[in-house]
């Protein structure tokens, strides 16, 4: 946002709120400083992470230097006067402005995909609305579910823009925005196409930050009752990493808590025949990736190389920047990985035909819903994996299943395909993929062992990140960024020939899959970083922290693959990607 | 000179004629809809303005459906436009109005079924002092009854021709 | 007495407008020439001696806005003239741009002079189309006269002006709309804090002043301040642009002294609008154009100054006076102004989106005798809301008419749920327009 030129953070303001003196540094709003002394100003607009907008005008307060109540969440305490929030102007206005909301919207919150986590009901059981003086105006239009991630339910979008925000400013996506005016403000694709034909991603940050029920994944839990109830069928799940320090939250643990054991026992209680780890997969996408970077560099591939294990990334490159797709990495993303393998070498193992074996995934993700759907992703024969869940649509399971969740056992996962190092795990926030990477291929090309396995220049939740690493007299120089407005400025640099990488990590998220789409609703900055702890946590209590060292992962190439980048790897493990920008 | 469809390379030089930069867009978005013969801007006539001002799609929709004079669905070869704001309703706006729906055959925010005459309600172009006004095109006609309405639709049609 | 004055009309149909030479003839950048031998500082003393209020509609003082961004270091600093005129009954900013439009071009350029900016836009309306063709004239002209462009009259002043076309947006005449609108962007006004005197045009210091301001600017300094405030009151100096129009003999543009007539004398003087026609009587006037209040026969008496008119709860607003006869009915006309609003709110906050749509509804109720006492608690309610929780002025004034009418005729709401008002049944019959 751009402030005025007064502010200087570096002095102190101090204001009275409903009487109480506070002081907080010059350029606060009246909102942060209002938190500061326990006061609470409601809002539906406002995010932590987003731009202001003010759109919503329920954080109104009163200002003794203002005719007209004022906006706490943009105002700022340097203009402001004595503030009062709780009065009956305020109550009054601000009841309004909630009626006027409701009046159009609709009102069956019983059969909401938010019923009970939605911002709006909240407000209107803060202000004790029983009834509304205005007359509905709302109308329905047809819910939009062209596309495998995510459905748009424009009947019950109040027009904060938070969504618009995530989608313009946050990822430079430009899907979806405003359109029309006045009581034809909404928000639309352009020419109100179908999000399939729009430069949506699936990314699903739209969806994080949606306080109502308008944006929500496609809901598959029923697809997976239905299989985990079949006795034809072998259910099989894996688990990404960031969702063992995502799930605790739905359940009331502390943000961040790593919930890994929990989360098992939980799976297996709903009926999985076998519970896995994504970790496991993401370890093998290490070798497969390494083993490709290091044959780039050593024969004059394409350079810089650029990570393919988030598949809103992967979206993002072939609607925006087709002309750089020969810089992403072959090698399909761990979920795509293991369902490859799950329903090949563990089927074959096992001895159940691949058609029964039915593989689901959980993911903190939703274009993994679109991922999995891909035709290429077929490498067995069948789709490789059936179903992804979103960390919210696994809560949902356990608690339909009746689970108290902080009361589960803590279980482990099962073998062959359960097994994840410690850099498997730190796959799950941004700049772990790349320290996971540095971890093998270190030792692969110099034969020695890292000094320390805590490369933390990779480390930290900046947008862009670089390092030059010494592979024993060979510089790498790498780059690591999340949040596709991120993306876009080395992607820029790539095409005008100015980036000098030899690897670059990508995560379409802000923070990484951590900050992931389908993690529990409410997601901000500050929880991504705990939850980013909370992996780093996992990866430093685990005795197993690289990649090539995993037994289970040694057993599947000398078993199966042979090595990496071997036919067999390059038909199971690796893609190829195409030009999908609108012409 | 108006044509069904612009061309990419019509599309290009009416931005160039405009100034080319983005403080032109809304002065290149009006050329190329007085050039449509429909009046209106295309999927794809915007798509090149976007691409070339580099400005995202989904930014130039925005723009295209805020603005009252920018239409993104066709419309017909003359669009009337009545004023209905309270001066001119102070006026008998709306006798004009009603007498023109009767005329034309069509609901205001209509086309004509030949693709000739869109009726549609304009905001105040400032000639209160002539209530009530009518405008096709760039020009202004005031002081209207039936008679005088029927002569310039009349006009218009052996204008087509 | 006349009562009119020709000041900022002096030269309106004497001269052809474009025509440099003609202007030069008539007084024409005089004032340039005079400014720039001046000090800024003094030049923006001369115009808060003149108590220059803003003419676009909010009556800002045109000094006090000079001074401020004067004070604010930034450089470069932009000159936003708005000629975005879409305040329904009036015209008068078309008059100054179709017949004198370089005594626009010299008030943005001495802007120009004072806060040493080298750009200038005009953001002319789109449906003004011609005016735009013959504004541009006007600046080539002045360029070529070396009276605008590079090392203006030989200095090492340059300025330029540019004209940005507008394409049908009533809100864009909010001036932060308005720097979007010129940015590319969609013309939803901002954010504000930050102030527009500080982060306005690309977010560099901004000056934005009505047509009429920036032709005020060459008068003021050829007279000087005091002079041009004594033409009008104490506090507000200067003439003001009238636009009359609705149910009067004489509708048009006239030019009158600040507090030197009176709304009887506007209404009914024959030197103005000369009464109504058709032997029908006056019911009351709408001021200031649809954001403004409704005056009634009451306060005719009233001197057309800020002042006077604020003690009776009237304002000047933009000039427009709509005149309406007694063949209107009050309730038709509330729903006329509220249409208007309902299709300008640029839709982005709660209570402007919502509350006009709902305030269409309720005085529908009105018209169709639907309504109850019940209605008149959502109507205040609606009024309070939007009049101190809307974004911009649009909401913030969209009742203003509304709360004039039930201040004053509180008892023609009171019939209309009685099922009594013969002037509206009589209307009723033509429909509603839009059906929300």
């Amino acid at each position: 946002m751009v402030t005025s030129m007064h502010i200087d953070p570096n002095k102190m303001v101090t204001i009275k709120i409903d009487g109480i003196p506070v002081t907080v540094p010059s350029g606060t709003t009246i909102m942060e400083a209002a938190r500061k002394i326990g006061i609470k100003i409601p809002s539906l607009c406002h995010h932590p992470d987003l731009g202001v907008r003010a759109f919503c005008r329920v954080c109104l307060v009163e200002d003794s230097h203002s005719r007209r109540l004022k906006t706490a969440c943009n105002n700022l305490v340097d203009e402001a006067g004595d503030i009062t929030t709780n009065s009956p102007k305020v109550r009054k206005a601000r009841k309004t402005v909630l009626e006027l909301l409701l009046a159009n919207h609709p009102q069956d919150c019983l059969h909401c995909e938010r019923n009970g986590k939605c911002e709006l009901q909240t407000l209107a059981a803060e202000y004790n609305i029983r009834g509304n003086i205005f007359d509905p105006v709302w109308k329905p239009v047809p819910k939009e579910m062209s596309n495998p991630s995510l459905v748009r339910d424009m009947t019950k979008c109040v027009r904060c823009g938070r969504c618009v925000e995530a989608c313009q400013a946050i990822q430079t996506t430009n899907a979806i925005g405003y359109s029309g005016r006045s009581t034809d403000f909404k928000i639309t694709t352009a020419f109100e196409k179908p999000l399939s034909e729009s430069p949506c991603v699936y990314c699903g940050q739209c969806v994080a930050v949606c306080p109502v029920g308008a944006l929500y994944e496609k809901d598959d839990t029923q697809r997976v009752w239905d299989a985990l109830d079949n006795k034809d069928k072998f259910v099989v799940v894996q688990t990404a990493p960031a969702v063992r320090v995502a799930i605790g939250e739905e359940f009331g643990m502390a943000r961040g808590a790593i919930a890994t054991g929990k989360m098992v026992a939980a799976l297996r209680r709903l009926g999985f025949d076998k519970v896995f780890d994504t970790d496991f997969s993401a370890d093998l996408t290490i070798m497969e990736e390494g083993y490709e970077l290091i044959d780039r560099i050593k024969n004059g591939g394409t350079l810089p190389m650029i990570t393919s294990c988030s598949p809103g990334w992967i979206n993002f490159v072939e609607k925006t920047y087709p002309d750089l797709l020969p810089h992403v990495s072959s090698c399909k993303s761990p979920q795509q990985m293991f369902g490859a393998i799950a329903k090949t070498y563990y089927a074959d193992k096992m001895g159940i035909p691949r058609d029964k074996m039915f593989v689901v995934s959980i993911m903190p993700c939703i274009a993994k819903k679109y991922e999995c759907q891909r035709p290429e992703m077929n490498s067995s024969g069948y789709q490789d994996v059936d179903v992804v869940l979103t960390t919210r649509e696994l809560a949902k399971m356990i608690r339909m299943a009746g689970l108290d969740f902080n009361f589960l056992p803590e279980e482990e996962f099962d073998h062959p395909l359960g097994l994840g190092s410690g850099a498997g795990a730190i796959f799950g926030t941004s700049g772990g993929g790349m320290e996971a990477a540095i971890r093998t291929v270190y030792e692969v090309v110099t034969g020695k062992e890292p000094q320390s396995l805590d490369f933390t220049a990779c480390r930290g939740h900046e947008g862009i990140k670089e390092a030059t690493l010494d592979l024993d007299g060979m510089p790498v120089k790498v780059a690591i960024t999340n949040g596709l407005k991120n993306a876009r400025v080395l992607m820029d640099k790539i095409r005008a020939g100015e980036a000098d990488y030899h690897f670059i990590e990508v995560m379409c998220c802000p923070g990484g899959c951590v900050g992931g789409g389908g993690q529990p609703f409410r997601t901000t900055a500050a929880i991504r970083e705990h939850r980013m702890d909370g992996l780093y946590k996992v990866d430093k209590s685990l005795p197993l922290r690289q990649s090539h060292k995993n037994p289970d992962i040694q057993t599947l190439y000398s078993e199966f693959l042979k090595e990496p980048n071997s036919h067999l790897a390059h038909e199971l493990l690796h893609t190829h990607y195409q030009d999908r920008s609108a012409k | 000179m108006a044509t069904e469809t612009l061309s990419r390379e019509r599309v290009l030089e009416i931005i160039e004629e405009c100034g080319g930069d983005k403080e032109h867009l809304l002065s290149i978005l009006i050329e190329i809809q007085r050039e449509c013969r429909r009046n209106y801007i295309n999927e794809a006539s915007a798509r090149v303005v976007a691409e070339k001002l580099d400005i995202p799609l989904v930014q130039l929709y925005d723009i295209l459906t805020f603005y009252a004079m920018l239409e993104t669905k066709p419309r017909g070869r003359y669009i009337i436009e009545v004023c209905n704001n309270a001066p001119c309703y102070i006026s008998k706006s709306h006798v004009m109005a009603k007498f023109l729906r009767k005329e034309l055959g069509i609901n205001f925010g209509e086309t004509t079924p030949d693709g000739m005459f869109s009726l549609q309600y304009m905001p105040c172009v400032g000639a209160c002092n002539i209530g009530p006004v009518i405008k096709i095109g760039d020009k202004v006609y005031g002081n209207l009854n039936e008679e005088r309405i029927r002569k310039i639709l009349k006009e218009l049609r052996e204008n087509a021709q | 007495m006349a009562k009119t004055i020709q000041l900022l009309t002096a030269r309106c149909g004497k001269i052809r407008p474009d025509s440099v030479a003609d202007y030069i003839a008539h007084d024409g950048f005089s004032a340039l020439k005079k400014a720039m031998n001046m000090d800024p500082m003094q030049i923006i003393n001369e115009v808060i001696d003149a108590k220059l209020l803003g003419r676009g509609g909010a009556s800002y003082p045109a000094g006090k806005k000079w001074k401020q961004l004067y004070e604010i270091e930034g450089d470069p600093k932009y000159i936003v003239c708005n000629a975005d005129e879409g305040e329904p009954g009036t015209f008068k900013d078309m008059v100054l741009l179709e017949k004198d439009p370089l005594s626009i071009i010299e008030g943005m350029a001495i802007a120009g002079y004072v806060f040493n900016s080298h750009d200038g836009y005009i953001y002319i309306r789109g449906e003004y189309r011609e005016i735009q063709k013959l504004f541009q004239a006007a600046i080539d002209n002045a360029v070529k006269a070396n009276y605008l462009g590079d090392n203006i009259m030989g200095s090492n002043f340059s300025f330029h002006v540019h004209i940005v076309s507008g394409a049908g947006a009533y809100i864009c005449g909010e001036n932060s709309g308005l720097l979007n609108s010129i940015e590319a962007k969609t013309g939803r006004p901002r954010v504000k804090p930050p102030h527009l005197a500080e982060v306005g045009l690309y977010s560099k210091p901004t000056l934005v002043n009505n047509v009429e301001s920036f032709a005020s600017v060459p008068q003021i300094v050829n007279m000087g301040g005091k002079a041009f405030q004594e033409l009008g009151v104490e506090d507000s100096g200067g003439t003001k642009l009238i636009c009359l129009s609705g149910n009067v003999k004489r509708r048009g543009t006239f030019e009158i002294p600040i507090g030197g007539v009176t709304l009887r004398d506007i209404i009914f003087d024959p030197e103005f609008g000369g009464g109504i026609p058709d032997g029908k009587e006056l019911k009351c006037y709408h001021l200031g154009g649809q954001s403004g209040p409704i005056g009634f026969p009451e306060q005719l008496d009233t001197r057309y100054d800020h002042t006077s008119l604020k003690k009776v709860g009237l304002s000047i607003g933009s000039g427009a006076v709509v005149v309406l006869d007694d063949t209107i009915c009050m309730i038709d006309y509330l729903k006329k102004v509220s249409e208007f609003f309902i299709h300008e709110s640029c839709g982005k906050c709660v209570p402007c989106r919502e509350g006009n749509r709902q305030m269409y509804m309720i005085l529908h109720k009105f018209a169709t005798g639907l309504a109850t006492e019940k209605d008149f608690e959502r109507l205040e309610r609606l009024s309070f809301t939007m009049s101190t929780a809307s974004s911009c002025g649009l909401g913030q004034s969209a009742c203003t008419a509304l709360d004039s009418c039930l201040l004053h005729r509180r008892e023609e709401f009171e019939a209309h749920i009685n099922g009594i008002c013969p002037v509206c049944l009589n209307s009723r019959k033509y429909g509603d327009q839009y059906a929300y």
